[in-house]
């Protein structure tokens, strides 16, 4: 723990262990959520889902549910005709016509007096449905003659009779596919001593946010759209949700609650959110819809499931030769953004080691499973698993030691890779190497392999994955951009307007932390605004672990410019060379002596109660020097790049298939420290997400139907059971970042499942090929019994 | 309509009259009844200790018990928990420490929390880990969760002392 700050000295924030600006009233259970949020007049909404998996839709009759009392609107797709597809490939209705595809479908929705009146209402709407054959696999849905999820194009008529097509039809269930070259890969393979290939299987996870997915949405006198909304990105919903109303952007409000955790789950549109909105309209109520936990489960987006094939090979001196990658993802029922994750995944496969030939092809499959959207690490986690798996399998093949292997092929600073990412800076090799020291890695590697046949049932092993992730924003829209205005009152209070949200990963002290730092104030002169899209200038939103890093230099230039008008004002007024004029523990100091000249406040009320009558405000935008990527999916598209290494300890307990996580040891280049006590959180946090993922989360989805919707039987990490954790911080000061920070949201997950895998090869001589090492899964696998994934691809 | 039950209590410390239906939970009554909105729902079933309350000393999860069942009982929430001493000496431990993220398991928490200072004094960073593994938290990973118990611990164990 470290002392406090002592701002009127003049410490510098950076790096220093700074409580969130938030917690006092986090942890005073005060602050108002969602959930906690009523408005005067305010209606309670449900939603009816399907429950069956794939039909036709015979009739709904809601005339039942209508007519009992407290019911306001009980509403299907024939009261909004008007209704258009939301998604990232618009293939999705808010409320469907005439076909279900998921269980998790929305058929109907109520709003009443009470939570309790919708739900009886519910009760009372009467659906038939025609069933039809269902897919549930990505496989069979590629087979000659599977039954198509979307095979008919999806339309939509305006009021006016125009008909638009909205979603062409899927001829063969493919709905997205992303095909990656560098290299020749056939030359690299005749090149290689030695070649390896395996099929890998990620499993479903859910992101299990403690608070529930919620909106509560209003319209105004004029019709203005007032949304309380827990997305991640306000500004990119306002333009979908006034597409989707068919109303100007300008006429939508959206303010963000604090949110009960986000990890990608809140960056696309939802058909609650839709429907909501829609029962407003209609009742011109304020409507609230909050989730169940079992709807949570049931209706909110997974990790994207991928079957991934690896070929890969190296020289006889350890140099990587090439890499060949084939990957069926299960979209699921509808297109969101786990669909995308291929623009993650191929940075891996061909950036994080220099790989000369690389070819990466992908396809998402729609099935009748739910459908996976963005989730922390964004594919990173299942490509990492499949590739660092290969990098042990090589270094054992051309007996080298792991961390002696990666150290041959990793990235170094200055690297521009075929994929044309510029790794400007770059702790890579630091990772490795102090990763492997600190865990004492290549003795206990080289130690527990010896006893895999001896008779202690209990087994060690240690396992490393290393990562490349964007760390200084990712430019996928036509901005990366975020805004920033600043104003500092009459009494030196600072009031920072920024478009980045805060979703609980600190990013509101982070973001005051800088701006203090440029203009020598406390935190505790600031107050952080940015929830409410009529205030906030534009922000890209809260994805990519951009937030520090974007809004950071967004703020800091914001801040700059303040700084310039105050040491301007504070020069004509000393009469003194603006040179020798800096700030410092909120005042005017000399730089050097720091000789206090006169406190911030009263210079600012001298320049405002003036003849000029000056305030001091300031605006800034940042839009980082990335590139979009080409038609090859080629470019420089961050502004920085993160990277890391961990070694997980593992203790398998060969009889009952356990594998007990006993410490996580990580190096993360994050360019700089800058709250000490936020970056720990985020990697803590991370790791046990991680641990989650490797051993104990797993969505069950049987014939599209998911089997254990809550948390008794989706098993989350619980506190005893997690990992002693160490972590070491590579400060490579990146040229870019703000105060030399990159992003680290969302790197500590993305490793350890890798790491994990690795750990029990090291552990038991057996290699697992599919997630999640739970103790019946590890157990089959070291009995001989576990059944590989295959891959029986339809090409 | 479903039957309805008039029940007293002490919540927070004061005398409280109130009208449930039978068939209310104790968390419902305290999120749409008496406006206490920092004790959640997170599952609604036992499992995730975002509703954590104390009830004559004792922690529950408050979705799991009727409403009814608090009548003539002793009720502590984290409205009133943060009120007390311990309170404050948890929330500025969890504040200062960086136990909170999103924030919305942490109501829960500081209730277990206390069940733990008030009870066990002096704990081991392990048993201070079984002490709150009924209750889920996505974000921090529970280290520094347990750092600030740990830290809560002694300082109130000093304060005791003193």
């Amino acid at each position: 723990m470290g002392a406090a700050v002592d701002i009127a000295r003049g410490e510098t924030l950076i790096g220093k262990r700074v409580p969130k600006m938030d917690a006092p009233e986090k942890a005073s259970g005060r602050t108002r959520y969602i959930h906690d949020i009523n408005l005067p007049g305010q209606l309670h909404a449900k939603i009816l889902r399907a429950g069956v998996v794939h039909a036709r839709i015979v009739s709904i009759d809601t005339s039942a549910a209508k007519a009992l009392p407290g019911v306001h609107a009980v509403i299907t797709a024939a009261d909004v005709p008007w209704q258009r597809p939301i998604g990232v490939a618009k293939d999705h209705l808010p409320l469907k016509t005439d076909r279900v595809r998921s269980p998790r479908d929305e058929i109907a929705a109520v709003a009443a007096d009470s939570a309790e009146i919708a739900e009886a209402a519910l009760r009372l709407i009467k659906v038939t449905y025609d069933p039809l054959p269902v897919v549930t696999s990505a496989e069979d849905a590629l087979r000659p003659g599977a039954p198509l999820l979307h095979g008919e194009e999806l339309t939509w008529t305006a009021p006016d009779g125009r008909r638009e097509v909205l979603h062409a039809p899927s001829p063969d269930n493919v709905a997205m596919t992303f095909n990656y070259a560098q290299g020749d890969v056939a030359r690299g393979e005749a090149e290689s001593d030695t070649v390896v290939e395996d099929v890998f299987w990620l499993h479903y996870v859910t992101h299990c946010c403690m608070g529930v997915s919620g909106v509560i949405a209003e319209f105004d006198a004029d019709d203005n759209l007032r949304l309380y909304s827990n997305t991640q990105v306000p500004f990119l919903h306002k333009r979908e949700f006034a597409e989707l109303l068919g109303i100007d952007p300008g006429r939508i409000r959206v303010i963000q609650p604090p949110i009960g955790g986000g990890f990608g789950s809140k960056l696309d549109i939802y058909p609650f959110e839709p429907i909501a909105i829609f029962l407003a309209k209609i009742t011109q109520r304020p409507v609230k819809l909050i989730f169940t936990r079992e709807e949570e489960f049931l209706a909110s987006p997974t990790r994207q499931p991928v079957l991934l094939k690896l070929r890969s090979g190296c020289k006889r001196d350890g140099t990587l030769t090439f890499r060949t990658v084939d990957t069926l993802h299960d979209n699921g029922a509808y297109t969101s953004w786990g669909a995308t994750t291929p623009f993650v995944m191929m940075q891996t496969i061909s950036s994080l080691y220099r790989v000369p030939h690389c070819q990466y092809r992908t396809r998402a499959v729609y099935t009748n499973n739910p459908y996976a959207g963005s989730f922390r690490g964004y594919g990173n986690l299942q490509a990492t698993f499949a590739v660092e798996a290969h990098m042990d399998k090589l270094a054992e093949a051309v007996g080298m030691d792991p961390v002696t292997f990666r150290l041959r092929n990793a990235q170094e600073p200055g690297e521009i890779t075929p994929q044309g990412m510029h790794f400007k800076s770059c702790g890579f090799k630091q990772c490795l190497e102090t990763a492997a020291l600190r865990s004492d890695f290549r003795r206990k590697h080289n130690e527990y392999r010896a006893k895999w046949h001896d008779s202690n049932p209990l087994k060690r092993g240690v396992g490393m994955a290393s990562m490349l992730h964007v760390g200084g924003g990712a430019k996928i829209y036509p901005s990366d951009g975020c805004g920033t205005i600043l104003k500092i009152d009459d009494f030196a209070h600072l009031t920072l307007i920024t478009g980045a949200s805060e979703i609980g990963q600190g990013s509101e002290t982070v973001l005051a932390q800088l701006v203090c730092e440029e203009l020598g104030l406390p935190l505790s002169a600031v107050t952080v605004v940015n929830n409410d899209t009529d205030i906030t200038p534009w922000d890209v939103g809260v994805h990519a672990s951009r937030t520090t890093f974007v809004a950071g230099n967004s703020a800091i230039g914001a801040a700059r410019k303040a700084k310039a008008k105050i040491l301007a004002a504070a020069a004509a007024k000393l009469e003194l060379p603006v040179e020798r004029l800096g700030l410092r523990a909120g005042c005017v100091v000399e730089t050097g002596s720091g000789n206090r000249f006169i406190e911030i406040g009263k210079l600012i009320r001298s320049l405002h109660f003036s003849d000029k009558a000056e305030l001091v405000m300031t605006t800034h935008y940042y839009e980082p020097p990335s590139q979009h990527q080409d038609r090859e999916f080629k470019g420089d598209v961050s502004a920085a790049y993160a990277w890391a290494t961990q070694v997980a300890e593992v203790e398998v307990d060969t009889m009952t298939g356990i594998v007990r996580l006993l410490r996580i040891t990580g190096a993360h280049d994050v360019g700089r420290v800058l709250n000490r006590l936020g970056i720990e959180g985020q990697i803590e946090g991370g790791i046990v997400m991680g641990q989650g993922y490797a051993t104990t989360e797993n969505l069950i989805v049987e014939n599209g139907v998911v089997r254990n919707p809550s948390f008794r039987d989706y098993k989350l990490v619980t506190a005893p059971e997690i990992p002693a954790i160490d972590i070491s911080f590579i400060e490579t000061m990146d040229g870019e970042g703000p105060q030399g920070a990159k992003g680290v949201g969302e790197a500590p997950a993305i490793c350890v499942a890798a790491a994990v895998a690795n750990a029990i090869y090291n552990a038991t001589g057996v290699r697992l090929y599919a997630l999640p090492f739970t103790p019946e899964n590890v157990y089959r696998a070291l009995k001989g019994q576990a059944q590989p994934p295959v891959w029986r691809v339809a090409s | 309509m479903s039957a309805t039950v008039d029940i007293r209590f002490r919540l927070n410390g004061v005398d409280t009259e109130v009208t449930v239906p039978a068939g209310m939970s104790t968390l419902e009554m305290l999120r749409e009844r008496l406006d206490l909105t920092g004790t959640k729902y997170a599952c609604g079933e036992g499992e995730c200790g975002a509703c954590t309350i104390s009830v004559d000393g004792v922690t529950v999860n408050s979705c799991l018990m009727f409403a009814a069942d608090c009548d003539g009982r002793e009720l502590l929430t984290i409205e009133g928990l943060v009120a007390s001493p311990v309170g404050e000496v948890l929330r500025a431990s969890f504040a200062r420490n960086g136990a909170v993220q999103c924030g919305f398991c942490t109501p829960g928490i500081m209730m277990q929390a206390q069940h733990v200072l008030r009870k066990h004094k002096g704990c081991e960073r392990a048993d201070l880990q079984r002490a709150i593994e009924g209750n889920l938290c996505r974000c921090t990973g529970y280290v520094k969760i347990i750092d600030s118990i740990a830290e809560a611990c002694v300082t109130a164990d000093t304060e005791q002392g003193a």
